[in-house]
């Protein structure tokens, strides 16, 4: 069997007292779209700036890409993809600025960051938009762009925190289409977020309540275990026995 | 939709193709001067602040008084008055205008404040003075404006103090005891050499500061400095990549400044403009630490820049020296003027430009400021990390 591209045990981070991520275990395969749900404070957050290699777990361990987060968190940047609920470009860069940019930062450049360039215009139909700039194209297209961007070095895994935040559901379909594509290329897809309805379409859901993982499964499996008509009710259950608040 | 065999050139990417730290350097330097050059109200900060600065400081705010308009009231009307008066007249400073006011109505033109500075010659002035007896011109100011009054009565003191020593020496009297006063460095007591140094101090303060912390908490508000973090671009060349273009940019302003001091104040550099331009890159890098330090304790443009004016600009002004003379202040206050950066820096640029000093003047100020920065670029940089971990 292939190894899990996330590994997650026991993982922690305590800030004095306060145990914000309580002991996680969990496993994520290559090409799956893993949705990261939980109310805000649950621990969502400062469990994936752990699994980014942001922040050093206080116990526990997790391996992200094949390494320890905590000793190598070098390499497990060089191996994952980021977006953030801000969309997360340079809005007074163009569209080829803001691209080569990241790129450049990547580690890619000339002739591989030129091609993916006009690959990537070419995929989102932006070639006429190249050298506008990104704070002059709607919402829904800096976030298709914002995605092909982080996923624009190769990376093993992409971790979304909250990315379709504020566009309308017709957009955001069109969203998730794209993180089906990237999944179908192997690229793992670690995703937060708030919207049930994308919960639906996560191959699997875990639940996060007060720093520890409540549930884990498949949204149809959740669903009946929980004997729940959606995930919205899923979450619901789960969320209304939070001590937490924000 | 056909998606981009995003794996087909992978063998290219971390190998033979690895960007150096140094090409991603510069790459993100060019991409900060992309936004002050591409932000028009940046660049208007950036460089339009420094020209008006020294154009306000240079004309408009002056504690010269040129052409005060001097009432004489003169009760002796005889040679010698008409001498000083021609002598007051003749000087730049002065309007003079002669009124035969009793002293209620004299008084009343200073309430109306129609008149800054009066002078009143005493009846039979000339007789007296040839009689060798004390003699006394009275001045009367409006001290409601102290300083105003105090630079007026000086300059009447002196054209009157000069008169009566020549008087004196062109009839060979045997007394007699002369002031000889020299203004060194500035000897018309201009304005422009004491506010070049300090204009310098606090344009450098607020475009360094203020710049460098709205450009890092925008990055926070955007979202971008996550992105940049969570990537392999080492965090510390984010905090260099930030302070390069600023302190080129700040460089430039330097130029500027010095160029229109040269020719639209006529102060130019006296000393070394070499030292003043490596004692700028100091200065300079002290409050690019402060901007930095300002900006990992902010989250939005609006607080950094509430704090970089009023945490950085109030001090500036207040303790730097070049508004109010520190030697005057309450042992606390002195204190904390010790610990305002730009009180050295405006010495250094003082002793440097307006002095022509060297380097064995002012080491110690360059001391204090070497070690004001590297606190500051340790205690920033230190505080950058913590916030990411």
């Amino acid at each position: 069997m292939e190894q899990p591209i996330i590994q997650a045990d026991k993982l922690t981070k305590r800030f004095g007292d306060f145990v914000a991520t309580d002991a996680i275990t969990f496993d994520v395969a290559r090409g799956e779209i893993f949705g990261f749900l939980g109310a805000n404070g649950a621990g969502k957050t400062t469990a994936m700036r752990m699994l980014c290699g942001l922040s050093t777990p206080s116990s526990g361990r997790a391996h992200v890409a094949g390494f320890d987060v905590a000793t190598h968190p070098e390499d497990v940047k060089q191996n994952i993809g980021y977006m953030s609920q801000k969309f997360s470009l340079y809005e007074n860069l163009t569209v080829a600025e803001n691209i080569t940019f990241f790129g450049g930062i990547y580690g890619l450049r000339n002739p591989v960051l030129r091609d993916k360039r006009e690959q990537l215009l070419a995929r989102l139909e932006l070639e006429h938009a190249a050298d506008k700039r990104v704070g002059s194209l709607p919402l829904g297209w800096k976030q298709k762009l914002a995605f092909s961007v982080a996923i624009l070095h190769d990376p093993k895994i992409v971790f979304l925190d909250e990315p379709t935040g504020g566009v309308d559901p017709f957009t955001r379909r069109q969203f998730w289409n794209l993180l089906y594509s990237a999944a179908g290329q192997g690229i793992t897809v670690f995703v937060t977020t708030h919207y049930m309805d994308e919960a639906e379409y996560c191959h699997r859901v875990s639940i996060m309540v007060d720093g520890r993982m409540a549930a884990l499964d498949t949204p149809r499996r959740l669903k009946e275990t929980y004997g729940a008509a959606s995930m919205d009710d899923v979450f619901y259950t789960l969320a209304r026995g939070a001590q937490r608040g924000e | 939709m056909s998606f981009i065999p995003w794996r087909a050139v992978r063998n290219g990417v971390n190998n033979t193709n690895t960007v150096t730290d140094m090409q991603q350097l510069a790459l993100f330097i060019r991409k900060e001067f992309i936004h002050v050059l591409r932000d028009r109200r940046t660049l208007l900060i950036l460089f339009g602040m420094p020209v008006m600065q020294i154009l306000i400081f240079g004309f408009a705010l002056s504690n010269e008084v040129k052409n005060a308009r001097l009432v004489v009231v003169d009760h002796g009307r005889d040679l010698a008055t008409a001498a000083l008066i021609a002598r007051l007249d003749a000087s730049r400073y002065f309007e003079v205008e002669q009124v035969a006011l009793s002293p209620p109505a004299l008084e009343a033109t200073f309430r109306r404040g129609e008149v800054k500075v009066a002078v009143v010659f005493p009846a039979r002035f000339y007789e007296q003075w040839q009689h060798g007896r004390d003699v006394a011109v009275q001045v009367i100011a409006d001290a409601s404006d102290p300083n105003t009054a105090t630079t007026l009565t000086q300059y009447v003191s002196a054209i009157v103090y000069d008169h009566a020593t020549e008087q004196r020496e062109a009839q060979a009297l045997p007394y007699g005891l002369r002031v000889e006063t020299r203004m060194l460095y500035n000897p018309q007591l201009e304005g422009a050499p004491n506010y070049v140094p300090g204009v310098m101090a606090l344009v450098l303060m607020l475009v360094c500061v203020m710049m460098t912390a709205v450009s890092i908490v925008r990055e926070k508000e955007t979202g971008t400095l996550e992105v940049l973090l969570v990537s392999p671009f080492r965090p510390v060349l984010v905090i260099v990549a930030k302070a390069v273009p600023y302190l080129i940019l700040s460089l430039v302003n330097v130029g500027t400044i010095l160029v229109l001091s040269t020719t639209v104040l006529h102060v130019p550099v006296q000393g070394n403009v070499l030292l003043l331009l490596a004692e700028s890159i100091l200065f300079i890098t002290t409050c690019l630490a402060l901007g930095i330090f300002i900006s990992v304790q902010t989250s939005s443009q609006q607080v950094a820049m509430l704090i970089s004016l009023m945490g950085m600009l109030l001090p500036t002004i207040l303790f730097s020296g070049f508004m109010f003379p520190i030697e005057n202040m309450p042992v606390p206050l002195q204190v904390i003027a010790h610990a305002v950066p730009a009180k050295w820096y405006y010495i250094i640029v003082k002793a440097i430009m307006i002095k022509g000093l060297g380097i064995a003047a002012v080491w110690k100020e360059t001391l204090v400021l070497a070690g004001m920065t590297a606190g500051w670029l340790f205690i920033s940089v230190k505080r950058f990390n913590i916030r990411l971990a």
